[in-house]
């Protein structure tokens, strides 16, 4: 029999790792399909006690940005300081900002 | 020292460990990297609950023994795994197939032994659960994946089943320590966790596609002792090192 060995297709891993934060990209894996991409995941990413809640999502969904145009994307930000709110003065009260 | 609770403990621990061996041969050598990961997290679930096991049973020991004398540096003879465990890693279906059989026991020995009255063993069983039953469903969705799956996935898994098959009667036979100590309130009856076992995997099976085989005559001899002859390497390789390097630890 000819060797053609067919991959999994690949699933990208969103792990949440306390109550309260939000999920954050961990990695990706392979598997054949959702369910058994969330179990590699917990295998994978979660066997340290590191999340309470898991999403995969396969990787082929995602619509990424081109990095051939990150000049015409994101460099006509830079020059404009005026975006950022850096000019207020915070209270004391207000955190994590 | 109380040599039925000695003895009824290793006859539960040392399935988790040779079977924790087992699996721990697979580290960087699974099918797939996830695989890999899946098995030998199965391997150190298996491996922390001897330590509590072994641990325990060095205490009633006495003698300043411990847990890694215990785990270590017994001849063959003394080792009271079923068969089943010490089965090699033929390739990835029997490897799934040993832990679905396997599980399948796990999970209800350990849901009768959590009402025991040694409230250690009662405690460990409380702990191991959770991790059981994951290992239970892990197992049973690659037997159904594969058994429902391709023409030569359902073949390899079918061989697997009717091969490993006569290695599950055992899993029910009392020996002496163990009629002792469900006198006593702490031992779980093997006998009667048999009906439940073959029902529950016999559902697996068939959503699996998978034939039950029908056997008239069973292995045995684990319990006793008495072991195939995939045995003396595994425990070979195993021992090695604190054969090599007497007490050493890491």
């Amino acid at each position: 029999m000819k060797a053609t060995k067919k991959e999994w297709p690949l699933w990208e891993v969103f792990v949440r790792s306390k109550n309260g934060l939000e999920h954050r990209h961990f990695g990706s894996l392979h598997a054949a399909d959702a369910e058994m991409a969330l179990e590699n995941a917990r295998d994978v990413y979660t066997r340290r006690n590191e999340g309470v809640s898991i999403w995969v999502v396969e990787s082929k969904n995602i619509t990424a940005s081109n990095p051939d145009h990150n000049g015409e994307m994101f460099e006509p930000a830079q020059d404009k300081v005026y975006r950022h709110p850096t000019f207020y003065d915070l209270p004391d009260e207000i955190k994590h900002m | 020292m109380d040599s039925n609770l000695y003895n009824y403990i290793l006859g539960i621990a040392d399935n988790n460990l040779i079977l924790g061996q087992r699996l721990g041969e697979l580290c960087g050598h699974g099918p797939s990297l996830e695989t890999d990961i899946a098995c030998t997290n199965i391997s150190l679930d298996l491996f922390g609950q001897v330590r509590s096991y072994f641990q325990y049973a060095a205490k009633l020991k006495g003698n300043n023994i411990n847990e890694d004398e215990v785990a270590f540096l017994r001849p063959e003879r003394e080792y009271k795994n079923v068969l089943l465990v010490e089965q090699p890693n033929t390739n990835f279906a029997y490897i799934i197939v040993r832990q679905f059989l396997f599980d399948a026991y796990h999970l209800l020995f350990l849901q009768e032994l959590q009402k025991s009255k040694d409230i250690t063993l009662s405690a460990i069983a409380n702990k191991s659960i959770k991790e059981v039953s994951y290992h239970y469903r892990f197992s049973s969705d690659w037997i159904k994946r594969l058994g429902d799956g391709t023409d030569e996935s359902q073949a390899k898994i079918q061989n697997a089943i009717n091969d490993l098959w006569t290695y599950t009667d055992e899993l029910f036979h009392q020996v002496e320590a163990d009629k002792i100590l469900i006198e006593a309130g702490v031992g779980v009856d093997v006998t009667q966790l048999k009906a439940p076992y073959y029902s529950r995997v016999s559902e697996v099976l068939a959503q699996a596609t998978i034939q039950v085989p029908d056997l008239k005559y069973f292995q045995k001899g684990g319990k006793q002792g008495i072991h195939t002859e995939h045995m003396g390497f595994l425990l070979a390789d195993m021992q090695y090192m604190q054969r090599a390097y007497p007490n050493m630890t890491w």
